[in-house]
Parts: structure tokens; C-alpha cells; sequence
């Protein structure tokens, strides 16, 4: 069950909408917000406001890269793999990424902190190789500053913005 | 080094900072909307300055941008939207980004005027997912503008009403598409739709819209104010109009976002505002317009980096993001990388991108393994001629890397099939 404040504040973003479902990715977003992914019930339950069917909302969340409908770590980490940084050495900063949290590509780490995915490019080809942790992106990726990001991570508790 | 180059879209570019409302009022800002909105203007005025300027749009088409707003009939319906398309999300194209956080309300300026153009009510600001930054840059400077009179209801006090939101998108390529653009925005899946009708006669919600690139809708306000001989009058060359946003990125000294004359030679472009190639890197191709342009190799090094002058060399200007490849790269598995991001990326809509690039990607990729035969070259000519039978322009699109991959390096591709195996493996470590 989405809580109810959490479905005020959706009920909220939707009222300023032209039509209902032109806001479900901020709806899908929100709920992940809280939630991380998106479960079967909060698909059912976040149809309902949207005035859509579950499988009207399931044509979109499965169709974005950026919804998940499978648990995933509290942070997401999604390594760009097009082709600036495919060029500047993204292969070894997924292994190094890989190695350090022990889980490959696709994988979520044991205390549920962290999933590793691939990403198209994410238009920091000026700063290759980059990555995006949740909505926030780092550049110009060595194995030293991966360090420095994954340490601010177990640290900070709230996360948002770009670097 | 220095160049006496006019800056128009980074005039108010900080290393470390977005520029405010007040630094872009000092430097002109917000003087076309008082001029044309606030004096009440003739929204036809608006339209053939801009038709007259020759600004052609910035998202990759090259569409003449006074010609789509003059495209909404003068007795369709209302409202009429706008929406700013910020989703650029081919690879090698990062431009409308650096911009977004050089002088949003220049962008914020030129929707307000292109709005006025074709009375719209309402716009939206279409924002990727990984440019959540923008997306917040975007949201705070939206209500300093609303607050200042310049945007929402009753625009410094006339009877002008346009405000406009920002639309997060959940992230995949076709939204940059305007038609699947504007399904996205409706919450439907983001299929694209053959024309016609065409968006200016029906698009969001059956009404009237407009879909502009981000670089094209703030190059409005400079134009307005300073009149389209100007404008033209920034281009290196004769028959080229305003300044562009290059975007460079791959083997050069230093990648990124810069403002010069459009039709600057390439050679200017990587040599003086990038500090050349990368120490070490002698330069092997390009892929001069973002990941649907035809490489082009070192034959054409001083070419003006125009629209016209790429099309004469059979290749496009598209959203000038130039991706730089040095004699270490192995270029098919570079196209083998664009076109893993194009299979991946197909929406599925259509039969011959959704089983075609895929096709494709299983050839090139044999090819690169060492597991290549002969045939597979006829084969993927064939399938780039093939994509072309797609719905959208983004398959057709696809197939340019590949195509002009077998054009000039096909000795390259054969070296693989005949060696079987990268003959750049060991040398490039990817």
C-alpha cells in the first residue's frame, strides 16, 4: 500500500496536469523515491490515480530505462557504454565497479545498496568515462574518484543533483 | 588563446556557474519579449524575422524554424503547445546540456517569443533522465522568470498568457522523435507517427504544436533584438546564418561545448578549440553531426561545418556533435557500439529497425569477433538500404555509420574477416 501521504502529494502533481497520465513518470518516479522500484501493487495502485489500466502503466514502465520493475539497490549504478565512453575505457570502469562491489553487470550487492547497469549515453561525452548514480552523474572516472563516490554514498543519506 | 569571435549563446558563460536573470538582463536580455510582446507586435513580424534570419533548426533536421511556426494554420484551433525538445540523447551530444547551464533564460526567453509567434498557451520543457540538473536549473529559474512578469499569466502586463512546465522523461532514444516526443508527453508509449497530420496541425492532444530544439528556441531573442541580417552576418561563410554549438568529444585535447561561427572549419574547430588531438593521437575519422551522421575521414579535414557544406559531401551537419577517432581506433568496433545503442535503443514499433538493427549488430559483431565471412558485407549493405522502409527517421539514421563504415573503410572490415580477428585489439586495450 502507497502511504498516504506519499498519494496526496501524487494526487497533487496530477491535478496540474493537462490530462492524468501525462504525469506517470513523475507518478512512477515518486513512488520509487520511496520505494526504489516499482512493485505490482504500486502499479495497481498508481494506475488508479493516473486513471489508467495496470497494463496501460506497464506498457511505460517497462518501455523506460529509468523505471524499474524488479527490486534494485538503493542507489543504481548505470555505467555508460555508448561510444565516447566506450572509446575513453568504459570496460574498465565497469570491472573496476565489478570487482569493487562484488556484483557484475545486472547484479544488486548483498546489503542492498547498490545494482551495476549498463546505459546508452547519457550526454557527458565531454567527460568520458561517466556514469550515473540514480539521477546524478560523474565524469572523467578513475578508480580513484569511483572511490571517492562510493565513500560519500555510504555516508550521505540523501542524494540528488549532478556533480 | 584568444579568438574576436562574437559569443551569442555563451556570452554569459561562467566556468562554475549558471548565469542569473539579472546577468542576462545586463546583456540584453529580455529586451525582445518588452520589444515584441510587450509592444504588441504583429505575431507575422515575429515570424518573418526569423523566416528572414535563415536560422535553421538546431536538433539535427536543419528545418527552417520560421517556417514551422508558420506552419500552424492561422484558423486551427486552441490551446496550441510548444515543446522544447532537451532530450538529446544520441550519442555524442551534450550541447543543449552545456547550454541549459550557461543561460537558461535565454531558452526560457525564446520560448516565450516562439510561443508568441503562433499564440501557444502553454510549453514544455521535455528533460532526459541523467539531466535531472538541468531539469532543477530549469524548475528554479521558470519561477524567478514567472515572478519577474516574463512568463504565465498576463506577460508584463498585456493580455499574453504562456507559461511553461518541465516534463521528465523516463529515458529512451525514440523520445527525441518529435511525434513520440509528444506520445510521450500525453503518457503513452512514445511510438512514433507518420505525418500527416503533422504536429503543427495536430499534435498534443489532437491541438496544434510545435516541437523546437533547445540551441534553435535561444537563438529567438538574439535574432529579435539585433534584426536577421546580423544574425546572418555571424556564419564563416556566405550562406550560412548565426553561430553553432559544436560539441566535441573522443580523441581530442579538450572535449566539450564551443560557440563559433557556423561553417568554422572543421580543422579550426579541432586544432584551435580543442588543442588538437589527444597526446599521441593522429586523427583516423569523425563522425561530424552525432551518431546518425556518415563518418568522414581525414579528406575533408578543412571542411566549413555547415549544413550546406556537409550535405555536399553527401553527409549532414545533424546536431554538430563531432565525435573524434584517432588512428587507434578500430572503427567497425565503434560502429559495432553505435549499433548495439541503436538496437537496444529501438522502440520496436516498426518491423525493420526492430529486427533489422539487430541483424545488423549480429553481423558486425561477428565480423569483430573474427568469426566474419565475405557475405556479410553485400548482407549489411542490403539491411541499410532495407531500414529504410522504418517508420521514423531513426533507423535510416542507424545505417549511416555502418554504410559509410563499408565506403571508406572497408579494407579495415575485410582486414577482420581475413585476419579473423580485430587487428586493433591488442594495440587500443578496448
Amino acid at each position: 500500500m502507497l502511504p498516504d501521504e506519499l498519494k496526496l502529494k501524487l494526487r497533487e502533481v496530477i491535478a496540474g496536469a493537462e490530462s492524468p497520465r501525462e504525469k506517470a513518470i513523475d507518478v512512477m518516479f515518486e513512488i520509487q523515491e520511496l520505494q526504489g522500484w516499482m512493485s505490482d501493487e504500486a502499479m495497481v495502485e498508481a494506475a488508479e490515480l493516473l486513471g489508467m489500466t495496470p497494463l496501460e502503466l506497464e506498457e511505460l514502465a517497462t518501455f523506460y530505462d529509468y523505471i524499474y520493475r524488479s527490486p534494485v539497490g538503493k542507489y543504481v549504478i548505470k555505467v555508460c557504454d555508448s561510444t565516447v565512453c566506450w572509446l575513453e575505457g568504459h570496460q574498465r570502469v565497469v570491472d573496476y565497479l565489478s570487482g569493487r562491489l562484488g556484483i557484475p553487470l545486472g547484479g544488486t550487492s548483498a546489503d542492498g545498496l547498490f545494482t551495476l547497469l549498463p546505459v546508452c549515453c547519457i550526454g557527458y561525452c565531454d567527460r568520458a568515462p561517466a556514469m550515473v548514480i540514480n539521477k546524478r552523474v560523474f565524469g572523467n572516472l578513475t578508480p580513484e574518484k569511483i572511490d571517492r563516490v562510493l565513500g560519500q554514498l555510504a555516508e550521505k543519506a540523501d542524494f540528488s543533483g549532478s556533480e | 588563446m584568444e579568438f574576436d569571435y562574437p559569443r551569442v549563446l555563451f556570452k554569459n558563460r561562467k566556468p562554475d556557474r549558471v548565469a542569473t536573470l539579472e546577468e542576462y538582463r545586463e546583456s540584453g536580455g529580455y529586451e525582445a519579449l518588452q520589444k515584441f510582446v510587450g509592444g504588441r507586435v504583429s505575431p507575422k513580424e515575429v515570424i518573418r524575422l526569423v523566416s528572414e534570419s535563415g536560422l535553421l533548426g538546431r536538433g539535427g533536421a536543419g528545418f527552417p524554424a520560421g517556417m514551422k511556426w508558420s506552419s500552424v494554420p492561422d484558423s486551427s484551433p486552441f490551446p496550441r503547445y510548444l515543446v522544447a525538445n532537451a532530450d538529446e540523447m544520441e550519442p555524442g551530444t551534450f550541447k543543449d546540456r552545456v547550454l541549459m547551464h550557461v543561460d537558461p533564460h535565454c531558452i526560457i526567453e525564446g520560448m516565450v517569443l516562439a510561443a508568441y509567434s503562433f499564440s501557444a498557451s502553454k510549453g514544455f520543457f521535455f528533460v532526459r533522465p541523467s539531466y535531472e540538473s538541468s531539469a532543477h536549473i530549469l524548475e528554479r529559474e521558470l519561477e524567478i522568470a514567472r515572478k519577474a512578469g516574463f512568463l504565465g499569466h498576463r506577460i508584463l502586463g498585456t493580455d499574453f498568457s504562456f507559461d511553461i512546465v518541465v516534463h521528465r522523461s523516463g529515458g529512451r532514444y525514440i523520445c527525441g522523435e518529435a511525434s513520440a516526443l509528444l506520445n510521450a508527453i500525453m503518457g503513452k508509449r512514445p511510438n512514433p507517427v507518420k505525418p500527416p497530420p503533422y504536429p503543427t496541425e495536430k499534435g498534443l492532444w489532437e491541438k496544434p504544436t510545435v516541437v523546437n530544439n533547445v540551441e534553435t528556441l535561444a537563438n529567438i531573442p538574439h535574432i529579435l533584438r539585433n534584426g536577421p541580417e546580423w544574425f546572418k552576418g555571424l556564419s564563416a561563410t556566405g550562406h550560412g546564418a548565426g553561430t553553432k554549438l559544436y560539441a566535441i568529444s573522443g580523441r581530442v585535447s579538450r572535449p566539450g561545448a564551443v560557440e563559433l561561427p557556423i561553417g568554422t572549419r572543421f580543422s579550426e574547430i579541432i586544432d584551435e578549440h580543442c588543442g588538437g588531438m589527444a597526446p599521441g593521437a593522429r586523427f583516423k575519422a569523425c563522425l561530424p553531426g552525432g551518431a546518425s551522421t556518415r563518418f568522414m575521414t581525414g579528406e575533408h579535414y578543412d571542411i566549413p561545418m555547415d549544413f550546406e557544406d556537409l550535405k555536399k559531401i553527401g553527409n549532414r551537419l545533424g546536431t554538430a556533435a563531432i565525435m573524434v577517432f584517432d588512428h587507434n581506433t578500430c572503427l567497425l568496433g565503434a560502429t559495432l557500439n553505435l549499433m548495439e545503442f541503436f538496437a537496444r535503443e529501438s522502440c520496436g514499433w516498426c518491423t525493420p529497425c526492430r529486427e533489422g538493427l539487430p541483424y545488423m549488430l549480429e553481423l558486425l559483431r561477428r565480423i569483430e569477433n573474427g568469426e566474419g565471412r565475405e557475405e556479410y558485407i553485400p548482407n549489411l549493405r542490403i539491411l541499410c538500404k532495407q531500414v529504410w522502409n522504418s517508420y521514423c527517421a531513426l533507423a535510416p539514421g542507424a545505417a549511416e555509420p555502418v554504410i559509410s563504415l563499408l565506403d571508406f573503410f572497408e579494407d579495415e572490415v575485410r582486414q577482420h574477416i581475413s585476419e579473423k580477428g580485430c587487428p586493433f585489439h591488442a594495440k587500443a586495450g578496448h
